[in-house]
């Protein structure tokens, strides 16, 4: 029987700066209001009320900008961050209440590599496994195949401060599944890694999720939420914005394609044309252009050059995207994930 | 509580320090050991020193030893582990309350000061050579100031380990562990100080002249020394407050 996860309307506010690996991502503290005692003034909300419901044996992905609550959401399922409000579940077990039931059905894979550089890494899985309370022999036997699967074979008896970040990063997340966890999470664990690996680990992954436990990762890469995840929760500033399957998710993009236009300068008058354009859905106007969304690409650039043309209006540059997770998160927030 | 999960964090602690052990021994005997020759086999066989100085002295390298070895043992790796890297990380995912990881820090910190002292007291007397004039006559009493001191050391160190970046390491030397060792009654009793009355009545406040002069009162009860049984009270109350503020410190730099 699998396990799932739950959260109840998580909110964490932070006083302090978060540890880098707990918090993760761009915090801008938010200054306090005028007249406020300058000690008291950082507070940064990272989540305000999440809900979320991943159910036992799927893939789900949290997809979001850096400082955006990924991390802070994960770290709160995974007893590394407090929450100031709300609750989370794993499985049955209540994560601030029952820490020790919580912990015991979870694998972890940080932001960033935490290796024991004390020890070497056949070392690392073999401890870990230990804490589990893991026997000796079955920790041998599967300290060798997760070495073998993750093609850390070779150097398995170097210490690990010698090793390369994708190294680094393939053994934490060994490590995360070497006591066979029911639910693993994985916090950005493709950052780092080169292309080939990354088809490695999303391998891995699969087959992990096949043998029917449940992952949750986070990531601000499409691709990769969209290649894996069964569900996403398009997460910014604390908020879940939008939660569906990939597909779902990319058909609730009005019209679908996105063509990003640049003009010479902006007028009401050609955003009204251009909305009453054929298979237009959506204009939204920005400084120097405006973002339109239509349910064709390339084939309206003539009819929206004939519109400029009327208006005297120079077009100055053009991006068509397809239906994507990029252009889900550009319109439910205006910004790019890359910004 | 899951002994099993302690027990393998026990065993991961005494793996890394098996490996380490030449460098962990150097690193908390050598300078000690230095002191002894200096002070108590230079100084006194060129007449500079009265010969009853070693007795005074061995004492004072014993619990130096120890604290200077529990801090270290419990303070560096917590230190180090805590930084950006979070090498902690993976063990206080491990099955059990975090608290019990401190604990761990703890009784592990106390065995090194603990051996630390073991191996100090026959070396330094063997380096100090006959007429140290060391009498263990309340062998129950002076083991209980051992153990305080070793709980004293070790939780000293979680809680330094917890207070203290890794920048501020030089700092930490500098402005605790320095002062600490020179107004700590290690080279001398606390009745020295006679001429000090200000500095006598302050360095009461550093816990390592309870160790020292516990020390003293249990293996040299004829040489000048505060009555033991009021060192071994206060040293009992500095371990619990150090426990204390360790574990609270810890469960704060351990959950954002």
């Amino acid at each position: 029987m699998g396990v799932g996860v739950r959260t109840e309307g998580l909110r964490k506010v932070y006083t302090s700066p978060p540890p880098l690996a707990a918090g993760g991502g761009s915090f801008a503290p938010s200054l306090g209001k005028k007249g406020s005692k300058p000690k008291k003034a950082f507070q940064v909300v990272a989540l305000d009320g999440v809900s979320l419901e991943i159910q036992a044996g799927e893939i789900f992905g949290l997809l979001g900008p850096n400082g955006a609550g990924k991390s802070t959401t994960l770290g709160i399922l995974t007893t590394r961050v407090r929450p100031t409000e709300g609750h989370a579940w794993i499985g049955d077990y209540n994560v601030w209440q029952q820490q020790v039931e919580a912990k015991r059905l979870i694998g972890v894979v940080q932001q960033r590599p935490n290796l024991d550089f004390a020890l070497t890494a056949r070392e690392i899985l073999s401890f870990h496994g230990a804490y589990y309370g893991v026997a000796p022999a079955e920790r041998a036997r599967r300290s060798t195949e997760l070495l073998e699967r993750f093609h850390l074979t070779d150097r398995a008896h170097e210490m690990v401060r010698g090793y390369s970040g994708g190294m680094m990063q393939r053994l934490a997340i060994a490590r995360a599944m070497m006591h066979d966890p029911q639910v693993l999470f994985l916090d950005e664990p493709s950052t780092g890694l080169d292309p080939q690996t990354r088809l490695l680990l999303w391998e891995i992954i699969r087959e992990y999720n096949r043998s029917g436990k449940t992952v949750m990762l986070s990531t601000h890469n499409m691709e990769e939420a969209d290649a894996l995840c069964r569900r996403i929760a398009i997460i910014d500033h604390g908020h879940v914005i939008a939660l569906g399957t990939p597909d779902e998710l990319k058909r609730s993009i009005p019209g679908g394609y996105l063509l990003r236009l640049k003009f010479s300068h902006n007028s009401s008058g050609v955003v009204e044309r251009l909305r009453q354009l054929h298979g237009v859905t959506e204009v939204q106007t920005q400084s120097d252009g405006v973002d339109l969304y239509a349910d064709r690409g390339g084939s309206l650039i003539r009819e929206i050059v004939a519109v400029l043309a009327d208006y005297a209006t120079d077009l100055h540059d053009v991006h068509i995207s397809e239906p994507s997770l990029e252009n889900l998160f550009l319109h439910h927030t205006g910004r790019s994930l890359r910004q | 509580m899951n002994w099993r999960t302690f027990a393998a964090l026990l065993a991961r602690d005494a793996h890394v320090a098996r490996r380490n052990l030449a460098t962990l021994l150097l690193q908390t005997m050598l300078q000690p050991m230095l002191f002894v020759f200096v002070f108590g086999r230079v100084l006194i066989s060129s007449g500079m020193m009265a010969a009853s100085y070693k007795g005074l002295l061995l004492p004072g390298i014993m619990a130096v030893t120890m604290v200077i070895t529990g801090i270290w043992a419990v303070a560096m790796p917590l230190i180090a582990e805590f930084q950006f890297t979070r090498e902690i990380e993976d063990r206080l995912l491990a099955p059990m309350r975090i608290e019990w990881l401190a604990v761990e820090k703890i009784l592990f910190g106390m065995v090194q000061a603990l051996v630390s002292g073991a191996v100090v007291l026959p070396t330094g007397w063997l380096v100090l050579g006959h007429g140290v004039g060391i009498t263990l006559d309340q062998p129950a009493l002076w083991l209980t100031v051992v153990f305080l001191i070793a709980v004293f050391s070790s939780a000293g160190g979680l809680a330094l380990g917890c207070s203290v970046g890794q920048t501020q390491i030089g700092l930490m030397f500098s402005m605790v562990i320095a002062p600490m060792i020179f107004f700590g009654c290690v080279y001398y009793p606390w009745s020295a100080l006679d001429h000090f009355p200000i500095v006598q009545k302050l360095v009461l406040l550093n816990p390592l002249v309870y160790a020292s002069e516990g020390l003293r009162g249990t293996m040299v009860p004829h040489m000048p020394h505060l009555p033991t049984l009021l060192v071994a009270g206060v040293l009992l109350a500095v371990d619990v407050a150090l426990i204390v503020v360790g574990l609270n410190r810890f469960d704060h730099k351990s959950v954002s």
